[in-house]
Formats: C-alpha cells, sequence, structure tokens
C-alpha cells in the first residue's frame, strides 16, 4: 500500500491510541464503513471522489463514536487489554453489519480510465497521485485541528498527561469522543482511499489491518507524526520487498517490521512511551 | 440426525482442546495469544501433509502436529517475551495472519486456496460414514478428557502457581527468584501444543483444511469460550468451549425462523452474535460462568 494513503488510518490509530491508551482493533472495520459510505456517496448519489472522501470521513466518524460509546467506552475501566479483545469482537459486528447490508460482492468506483503518466523513467497512476494528494491534504487538515483550534489542543493535552489534563477541567469524556470522532473518522478516509486502490469490500479494512498495525508501531504508538513516518517505511518496505518476495507476501513486511521495532526500540521511532 | 449430533460433538471438542489450550497462555499465564488460529493451522496442516504425502500413520503425524505447533509457540514466546498487554495482541493477531498468507500463497506445500482435500481419517476406508463419526466423537472426546485432566492436575501444580504469580505481576516472580522467559516460554509451548493437537484433529476428521477457515473469527471463538467460562479454571474452558457451540450451533436455524434472510446475512448475523456476545460478556461477566477459585486481593480499583 502506498505510504501517504497508508498514513490516513495509521493516524486515526494512533490518534486514538494517544488520547484512549488502548489498540482499537476495529479501525479495520471502520475503514470498510467509510469506503462503504464513500462508493455510496459516489455511485447511487452520484458526487464526485473529493465530497466523496468527506462523506466517508463523516460517517465513518459518526459509527466509530456511537459503536465507542456502546461497546468500549463501559469496558474501559476494566483495562486495556479487555477494551483491546472487546474492539476485535467489536470490528467483527462491524464488518457483518456492512455484509448484511451490502452483501460479500466487490464493487468499484465510477471512476474516470487515465493513461499513466510517464516521465523520468518513472510511471504513475493519475489516480494514485490524486490519492496520495487528498491523503496529504487530509493530514495537513489534522495538523492544523491539533495546533490551532482548541479542541485539538486540548487534545494534546489529554494524550501527554490524563491527570493533568483533567486537575485543569478537561472533560476526558468529551475529548475522548473527539478523539474517536476524527481518529475513526480518518481511518474511514484512508479506508475510502484503499479502496480507490483496490476494490469495496466488507474485507476491505481487515486487508491492511496488519500494514495499519505496522506503520503505526513502527512510529511509535500514540505518536502521529510517528504514524506518518511509519507508513511512508512501511510503504516503501512493502514495495521493496517485490525484489525478493512474490506480491502476495507484501503483508508479511508489516509484520516483520513489527517484530523487529518492539524487539529493539519498542517505543518506536519517535514514541515517547515504551510498553 | 446422529451423524450430524456426532460432527457437532467433534467441533464442539475441538473447541473445547482450543480453548484448554488458550487457559494455559492467557488464563494461567496471563498472555494474550490471538495467534490461536495460526497454530490451529499449523497442527492441521502438518498433520495433513505429513499423513497424506508421506503416508505416516495418523497418530504419528498428530504428535509430530503437536511438536510443530510447540516449536513455533516457543519461538514466538522467546521474540515476544518482554511484550505484554495491547503489544502482545498486536504480534500475535499478526503471527496468525503470517501464517494464513503463507497457507493461501505456498502451493507447492498447502496447495493454495483450494486446501488440501482427502487427509485421511482413522479407519475412514472400513467404516461405514456413521461408524466413522461415531468413532471421531470418541476419539476426540477420549483426548479432550485426557488433556482436562492433565491440564488440571497442572493448575494445581507449582509450575502453574508460579504463572498465576508472573500473571499478577512478573516483577514480583522474578524478585522470588523464578526464571520468568523459561516459565513464558514453557507455558506457550504447552498451550500451543494444545492448538495444535486441536488443529491435527479437525483436519484429521473433516479431511479438507484450507487457509479461508483459519481466520480471525476462529480466535475470537475461542477468546469468548474462554471468557464465558472462566478464565484460569480448566472446567470453565470446558464449559464455555460446549456453551459456544450450543450458542453458535443455536442461530444456524435463524435462517429458518425469518425466511425473508439471505444465507450471507444469516452467515453475518451469526459472526455478530458471537462479537455481540463477547462484549456483553466482558460487560456483564468478566470473571465468567466459573471463575478460578482463588481471586487476588483487591486493594485498588482494577486498573
Amino acid at each position: 500500500m502506498e505510504g501517504a494513503v497508508l498514513a490516513v488510518p495509521a493516524i486515526g490509530f494512533n490518534a486514538v491510541y494517544a488520547v484512549l491508551r488502548f489498540a482499537n482493533f476495529a479501525v479495520a472495520s471502520i475503514a470498510t464503513i467509510g469506503a462503504f459510505a464513500g462508493w455510496t456517496a459516489n455511485t447511487a448519489l452520484g458526487w464526485p471522489i473529493v465530497p466523496s472522501l468527506i462523506a466517508a470521513f463523516a460517517v465513518a466518524g459518526v459509527a466509530g463514536v456511537v459503536a465507542d460509546e456502546a461497546a468500549l467506552r463501559p469496558l474501559r475501566s476494566s483495562g486495556a487489554l479487555t477494551t483491546t479483545i472487546a474492539s476485535v469482537a467489536l470490528g467483527i459486528i462491524l464488518e457483518n453489519a456492512v455484509r448484511f447490508v451490502f452483501g460479500n460482492d466487490p464493487r468499484g468506483f465510477d471512476l474516470a480510465v487515465h493513461r499513466d503518466w510517464r516521465g523520468f523513467g518513472l510511471h504513475a497512476g493519475p489516480q494514485q497521485v490524486q490519492d496520495a494528494i487528498a491523503a496529504i491534504v487530509a493530514m495537513a487538515a489534522l495538523f492544523c485541528f491539533l495546533a490551532f483550534t482548541r479542541a485539538g489542543k486540548t487534545m494534546r493535552a489529554v494524550a501527554d498527561n490524563p491527570m493533568l489534563a483533567s486537575l485543569k477541567g478537561i472533560d476526558a469524556v468529551r475529548i475522548g469522543r473527539i478523539a474517536n470522532f476524527v481518529g475513526l473518522g480518518l481511518a474511514g478516509f484512508g479506508g475510502m482511499l484503499v479502496a480507490l486502490d483496490t476494490q469495496v469490500d466488507p474485507l476491505t479494512g481487515f486487508r491492511v489491518l496488519l500494514s495499519i498495525f505496522a506503520a503505526a508501531v513502527v512510529g511509535g504508538l500514540g505518536s502521529v507524526p510517528g504514524a506518518v513516518m511509519g507508513a511512508f517505511l512501511i510503504g516503501i518496505g512493502e514495495e521493496m520487498s517485490l525484489l525478493v518476495l512474490p506480491a502476495t507476501y507484501r503483508g508479511a513486511v508489516g509484520f516483520l517490521a513489527i517484530l523487529l521495532m518492539l524487539s529493539f526500540r519498542p517505543a518506536g521511532l519517535l514514541g515517547q512511551r515504551a510498553s | 440426525m446422529t451423524a450430524y449430533l456426532a460432527s457437532l460433538m467433534v467441533f464442539a471438542g475441538i473447541n473445547v482442546l482450543l480453548a484448554l489450550g488458550l487457559n494455559v497462555v492467557w488464563g494461567l499465564g496471563g498472555m494474550i495469544n490471538l495467534g490461536l488460529a495460526g497454530f490451529f493451522a499449523l497442527g492441521a496442516y502438518a498433520s495433513a501433509l505429513l499423513s497424506l504425502r508421506l503416508g505416516w500413520p495418523i497418530p504419528l503425524a498428530c504428535l509430530a502436529a503437536v511438536g510443530i505447533a510447540a516449536a513455533l509457540g516457543t519461538v514466538l514466546a522467546a521474540v515476544t517475551a518482554r511484550l505484554k498487554g495491547d503489544y502482545l495482541a498486536l504480534v500475535t493477531l499478526g503471527f496468525a495472519q503470517v501464517i494464513q498468507l503463507i497457507a493461501a500463497n505456498e502451493r507447492w506445500l498447502s496447495n493454495g486456496t483450494d486446501g488440501i482435500s482427502g487427509v485421511p481419517g482413522p479407519w475412514r476406508s472400513v467404516l461405514s460414514p456413521m461408524q466413522f463419526d461415531l468413532l471421531c466423537m470418541a476419539l476426540c472426546w477420549g483426548l479432550v478428557v485426557v488433556c482436562w485432566a492433565a491440564l488440571t492436575r497442572l493448575a494445581l501444580s507449582p509450575f502453574a502457581r508460579v504463572l498465576r504469580a508472573m500473571r499478577e505481576d512478573e516483577m514480583v516472580a522474578a524478585v522470588a527468584g523464578k526464571r520468568v522467559l523459561w516459565f513464558k516460554i514453557r507455558a506457550f509451548a504447552l498451550g500451543t501444543g494444545v492448538s495444535g493437537l486441536a488443529g491435527s484433529v479437525y483436519v484429521h476428521f473433516n479431511g479438507y483444511i484450507a487457509p479461508d477457515s483459519l481466520d480471525v473469527l476462529l480466535t475470537l471463538n475461542v477468546v469468548l469460550a474462554l471468557t464465558l467460562g472462566g478464565t484460569g479454571r480448566m472446567a470453565g474452558a470446558v464449559i464455555g468451549a460446549l456453551l459456544l457451540e450450543a450458542l453458535t450451533e443455536g442461530s444456524r436455524f435463524m435462517g429458518d425462523v425469518v425466511p425473508a434472510l439471505s444465507p450471507v446475512q444469516v452467515a453475518s448475523l451469526r459472526e455478530a452474535v458471537i462479537g455481540g456476545v463477547l462484549i456483553l460478556v466482558l460487560r456483564l461477566r468478566p470473571q465468567g460462568l466459573l471463575p478460578e477459585a482463588s481471586r487476588p486481593m483487591n486493594l485498588e480499583p482494577n486498573r
């Protein structure tokens, strides 16, 4: 998976981890929900790609907040591992909700077919370039949100030191909801980008779950800039692996990267917190 | 009907074996292993290939399957020794996905996504299908009883006491002079060996194994079974797995009750029910139906 595209759901995963301190395995299904939301907007309503991406973000964000409130928030007091296990179960529920409504058939977006651009001995598909630009715009928007808005700053405060934040009167539950909306919304946005590159079906998100984890762990769990860096490294690693491994083993690169990183620097490249 | 019930009992027995295996690693040792499907797959493929391609007798292939699963469990335990909680969940889930990836892609070995069929079963050629099912049921439950008795005995041993101590506080166990890594490795090898045994039983009964039956749902099923029954108690693992089997089989008839649903919709509802019940159990009765007898003293609110 292309680094820029992978970075978006990886940032979402890490944003949720930073604030709520658990690995939310349901990001895969939320990404799938985003892909289906975008696909519905694109094919059924005839929206162009950019508004469809925004729809993917909004629907995934709302679905993520609702699902978290119903299933995971009551469990958070029982510890990170319990919540993580529950999030695996939540992912299965959401995946099957999608399957219940849309069935298993793979679907594609309404896209104009373009000839590849060539130059300097390289060639790139216009669609891939467009996806990468969309991913970079989404990341830029997130950085602006975290750096300049009140909600973004409070989110960083909670991620940094929850105790201090609560002493300052920050409502952790509300910030948790915002983190879920933004983080899982990004997962949905990323899910649609992935689907633009591959296809839309109930496993669209699950297929890239290992790569998302890998990007998040390599960059440092809970670190947003880390997720970007990790995603680009994993993206490049997966492409380079084609030189020595068959294409079907791309997914294994992520696992190897996770193992190596956790063995030598568990905090990740840009993370501060070790396990 | 008898055949259906017999095969149901075999699958229930396999679930019990998987739950027992996870109970050693997670219930006693406190190490989450979301790679269960991977060890199940190792056992199933090893047993299938050895008996089919090399003509090994089934008991020998089965033993080898246990050995291979336990060996890989040892490696994974050694590599992940420093990890716990959600980090360990990440790595073990990734391990299972890589095993599934290998099974789906190495056509020379595993015949890819088509899977391996025609795996020999015990006396399958001389018995009628009905007799075969009943024999498998007896053999499977014989293995279940042996494993259950052995592991219940083990749960009372000093070895299990150290595992429980490590589960509650690794540092304390280490300070008491226990070699934590060595205990972790042995617990993992034992637990994953039992998972491999479950895979071997499955493939010799079913006669067929393919990568798509090895997804994360298989692992989640077992996590649910164990949570339902109560982690830490071997009897809890047995009860939980049986309850789960009743639940999944009962939900099979959902399609008959609501005829408007398509088969895909019924299948998706059944999978969603598994997830929903797991979340409800975690919420309402996290200690399970048969909680471990000696709970730690609650000096502080649960972290």
